[in-house]
C-alpha cells in the first residue's frame, strides 16, 4: 500500500531464525489468490510457524506471543530467501509490519518489500544481536528509524546506526510514489533506446 | 577489461536513475499464472496497455495437474489463477500456450527450447528459476510482481547494478556426477547467501564441457546461492542447441546474430568483483540433509555436527547420521531444474533392466510436451513403464506442491527439484535434493544409495 515514510518509532517482533525462505513467510498454496488482497496474505503470515496442522496458534512463535507487537518485524540473517514470490511482502504489510529489520536480506524480497512500501533496514549482526536480546528483557522497548535522515536508534541501549537507502527511493518512499510512475514518464527515452538498438 | 556481464547489463542501461537504480531495457519477458494477476490488474487501474506485447510469453505451469489435462483442473482456485493468465494473455495481445497446447511446459524449460532465450538478452520473469536462461548466455533474473507489471507497462526495470562474480570450475567430473551434483557442491561450500548481491559467470573447463542441459541446471540452481542469476558465455554447444529452433534467428538473421553471439565473453584481463575456484574432480554425488539446498553433502558422508537443530528436527534426523541406506517413500524427477531429456535418459539408464522398489511412489514429470514427445520417441517411455515407472504431464508439480502433487508429512523424498525447505513439497514433508542419477537409484532400491553403484 502506498504510504508516506517519514519516523517510526515502533515496538518491535522478534523472531531470531536465520536463513527464513519466503516459503516460511507464506507458503505456496496461499499464493493461488488473483488479487492483491493484503488482509488475507497478512492472515496467513508465517502460515506453519504460526499455527500447527488443525490451525491452532502455537503459543511460542512470537506472532502468537502476546508480549510482542509493533510495526517492526526484527529477523535473523538472510531473510527472504527462495522464492520470487512477492506475495511474502505483500503478507508482511498486510499483518502491519512497516519495517524489517535484519542483519542480511536476499536481493529480489528486498526489492518486493521496497515496492511495497515495507522498508528493509540492514544492521551490523552486533546491533542485531544485541536488539534480540533487549527485545527480549522488554518486549515493550521501542526503536526509532528515521527515514530522513537514515538511522535507526534502539532507545534501550542507545545504539544507533546509519542504514543504506538510495536517494531515489528514499524520495519515493517519503512521497508514496511508485517505480511505475516513474518509468511512465520515461516513455521517450525508451522509444530512443529501441531506435537505437535495432 | 570488461566482465560479459558488464557488457550486456550496460548495453540494455536506457537512462541512470539520479542517486538511485538505473532504467534496464528488457528484451524477453515470460509470465505464468501465480507471480501475473495482481501486475495485470495494476495495468488495468492505471488504464495502460503492455509496451511491446510481441516480446512476452506467458504460459501455465505451476497449477497444472500432471494427469488428466484434458479435463478442467478439478481445485477451483488453481483454474482461477491459469484462466485469469489465458484471459489477461488475451486482453493484452500476448502469446499463450495454454495447458495441452503442444508448446506449453515449465517456463524456464520451453523458453530455452523454443528459442526464445537468446546469448545477449536480458530476460526476466516473477520466478526466482529464470536464472536458468543464464545457460544460453543471457542476463536473466527472477523479480517480484510490481517488477512484472513494471516491464508489461514499460518494457523497463529500474534495478542497481548486482555486482560480478566468477564462479570457475576445471577439470572433469567423475563418472556419475553431474551438472545438479556441481551446483549443490558449490552451494555447500558457498551456503544459500553466499553469492547474495552478485551476478555470476560460470567458467573453467568443467563447465564448458557441460551440455546445454546441464548447463541450465547448473545456472537454475544459482539463485539457491543468494545470486540474481548465473549465466555461460556462448559457445558453439550453445549455437548448436538454439540452431533451427523455432524462435531462433534464421538465414541471414543466424549468420548476423551468430556474429554477435561470438564478441559475447569477459574479456581476458576483466576483473570480477568476487572469484571462486573448485576443483570438479572433487565433487561427488551429493544429497542435501537440511532444510535450505545449502546443507548438503558427498552422498556417502555424515550430517555435520554443525547442522541448525531446527532442521534436522524438522527432517528427523540426527547429527553424525549417514543418509545412505535411509528409507525413501517418494521419487521426485522434474522441474526446471532437472525436467528435460537428459535427465529423463539418465533415469532411464539405471532404471533399464530394474524394478521400481515396492512401496516408492515415483512421480517422473517432463518439463515440456516438447521433453514427452522426445521421451517417447527415444522409447525411454517403454524402457520406464517396463521398470514400473509412468511418465505424467508436464508442469511444476511436486516442486512446489501448488497441483495435486504433494508429499505428505513426515514422507522422505529424493527430488530432482531445487528447494528442500520446510513444506515446500508439501506441509510436513521432508525433502532429500539430489540428481536424476540418485533420484533413479533410490526409486529402485528404496532406499538412498550411490547411483555409482548402478551404472
Amino acid at each position: 500500500m502506498k504510504q508516506k515514510f517519514d519516523i517510526i518509532e515502533s515496538t518491535c517482533v522478534p523472531i531470531p531464525v536465520e536463513n527464513i525462505d519466503t516459503d516460511q513467510i507464506i507458503p505456496a498454496r496461499f499464493l493461488k489468490a488473483t488479487t492483491k488482497d493484503e488482509k488475507f496474505f497478512g492472515e496467513n503470515l508465517f502460515r506453519d510457524w504460526r499455527y500447527d496442522e488443525n490451525g491452532n496458534p502455537r503459543p511460542a512463535f512470537p506472532l502468537n506471543d502476546e508480549r510482542f507487537s509493533g510495526e517492526i518485524l526484527v529477523a535473523g540473517k538472510n531473510f527472504g530467501s527462495g522464492s520470487s514470490r512477492e506475495h511474502a511482502a505483500w503478507a508482511i504489510a498486510g499483518y502491519g509490519f512497516r519495517v524489517v529489520i535484519s542483519s542480511f536480506f536476499a536481493d529480489i524480497h528486498k526489492n518486493n518489500e521496497l515496492n511495497n512500501f515495507v522498508l528493509p533496514v540492514v544492521v551490523s549482526e552486533v546491533f542485531l544481536s544485541e536488539l534480540f536480546a533487549n527485545i527480549c528483557d522488554n518486549p515493550k522497548m521501542k526503536v526509532r528509524v528515521d527515514v530522513p535522515n537514515q538511522t535507526v536508534t534502539n532507545l534501550m541501549s542507545g545504539r544507533s546506526e546509519h542504514f543504506e537507502l538510495n536517494g531515489y527511493k528514499k524520495y519515493c518512499l517519503m512521497n508514496a510514489l511508485d517505480d511505475i510512475d516513474y518509468l511512465l514518464s520515461k516513455k521517450d527515452k525508451i522509444e530512443e533506446y529501441e531506435r537505437s538498438h535495432e | 577489461m570488461n566482465t560479459l556481464f558488464d557488457k550486456i547489463w550496460d548495453s540494455h542501461v536506457v537512462s541512470n536513475v539520479e542517486d538511485g537504480p538505473q532504467q534496464l531495457y528488457i528484451d524477453r519477458l515470460y509470465c505464468h499464472e501465480v507471480t501475473s494477476p495482481q501486475a495485470f490488474d495494476g495495468l488495468r487501474e492505471r488504464g495502460i496497455k503492455c509496451l511491446r506485447p510481441d516480446r512476452i510469453f506467458c504460459m501455465p505451469d505451476h497449477n497444472t495437474p500432471t494427469h488428466d489435462q484434458d479435463k478442467p483442473i478439478a481445485d477451483p482456485v488453481s483454474k482461477a489463477q491459469v484462466d485469469a493468465l489465458e484471459r489477461n494473455a488475451k486482453e493484452f495481445g500476448l502469446t499463450h500456450y495454454g495447458m495441452l497446447d503442444k508448446n506449453n511446459g515449465i517456463i524456464h524449460v520451453v523458453g530455452p527450447e523454443k528459442g526464445l532465450s537468446l546469448p545477449g538478452m536480458t530476460i526476466v520473469c516473477g520466478d526466482s528459476h529464470t536464472s536458468t536462461h543464464g545457460a544460453m548466455g543471457a542476463v536473466a533474473f527472477g523479480i517480484g510482481t510490481s517488477e512484472v507489471e513494471m516491464v508489461l507497462a514499460s518494457q523497463c526495470i529500474l534495478q542497481q547494478k548486482p555486482k560480478s562474480m566468477s564462479i570457475r570450475v576445471e577439470g572433469k567430473l567423475g563418472r556419475g556426477v553431474t551438472a545438479k551434483d556441481l551446483a549443490l557442491y558449490i552451494m555447500m561450500k558457498l551456503t544459500t547467501s553466499g553469492a547474495t548481491g552478485y551476478f555470476v559467470e560460470y567458467r573453467g573447463s568443467a563447465v564448458r564441457s557441460l551440455t546445454m542441459e546441464g548447463r541450465l541446471t547448473l545456472c537454475n540452481l544459482t539463485i539457491e546461492m543468494g545470486a540474481r542469476g548465473g549465466f555461460i558465455a556462448p559457445d558453439e554447444t550453445t549455437f548448436n542447441y538454439l540452431k533451427g529452433r523455432e524462435y531462433a534467428p534464421k538465414g541471414e538473421d543466424w549468420d548476423k546474430a551468430l556474429a554477435y553471439w561470438k564478441t559475447l565473453s569477459s574479456d581476458k584481463d576483466a576483473v570480477f568483483d568476487r572469484e571462486v575456484v573448485f576443483n570438479a574432480a572433487e565433487v561427488q554425488p551429493m544429497i542435501t540433509y537440511g532444510t535450505n539446498p545449502g546443507m548438503g553433502m558427498p552422498i556417502g558422508g555424515k550430517i555435520p555436527s554443525s547442522s541448525s537443530k531446527k532442521a534436522l528436527s524438522y527432517m528427523g534426523l540426527a547429527n553424525g547420521e549417514r543418509l545412505l541406506g535411509h528409507k525413501v517413500d517418494y521419487v521426485f524427477l522434474g522441474a526446471c531444474t532437472n525436467g528435460r531429456i537428459e535427465d529423463f535418459r539418465a533415469f532411464a539408464s539405471i532404471a533399464k533392466g530394474r524394478k521400481k522398489a515396492e512401496g516408492v511412489i515415483a512421480w517422473l514429470v517432463p518439463g515440456s510436451w516438447a521433453v514427452k514427445k522426445q521421451i517417447e520417441d527415444e522409447g525411454l517411455d517403454k524402457i520406464l513403464e517396463e521398470a514400473g515407472f509412468e511418465i505424467r504431464q508436464p508442469g511444476c508439480s511436486a516442486c512446489l506442491a501448488m497441483n495435486d502433487d504433494k508429499i505428505p508429512a513426515g514422507k522422505y523424498a529424493v527430488s530432482t527439484s531445487n528447494r528442500n525447505f520446510e513444506g515446500r513439497q508439501g506441509p510436513g514433508s521432508r525433502t532429500f535434493l539430489a540428481s536424476p542419477l540418485t533420484a533413479a537409484a533410490a526409486a529402485v532400491t528404496g532406499v538412498v544409495t550411490d547411483p555409482r553403484e548402478l551404472l
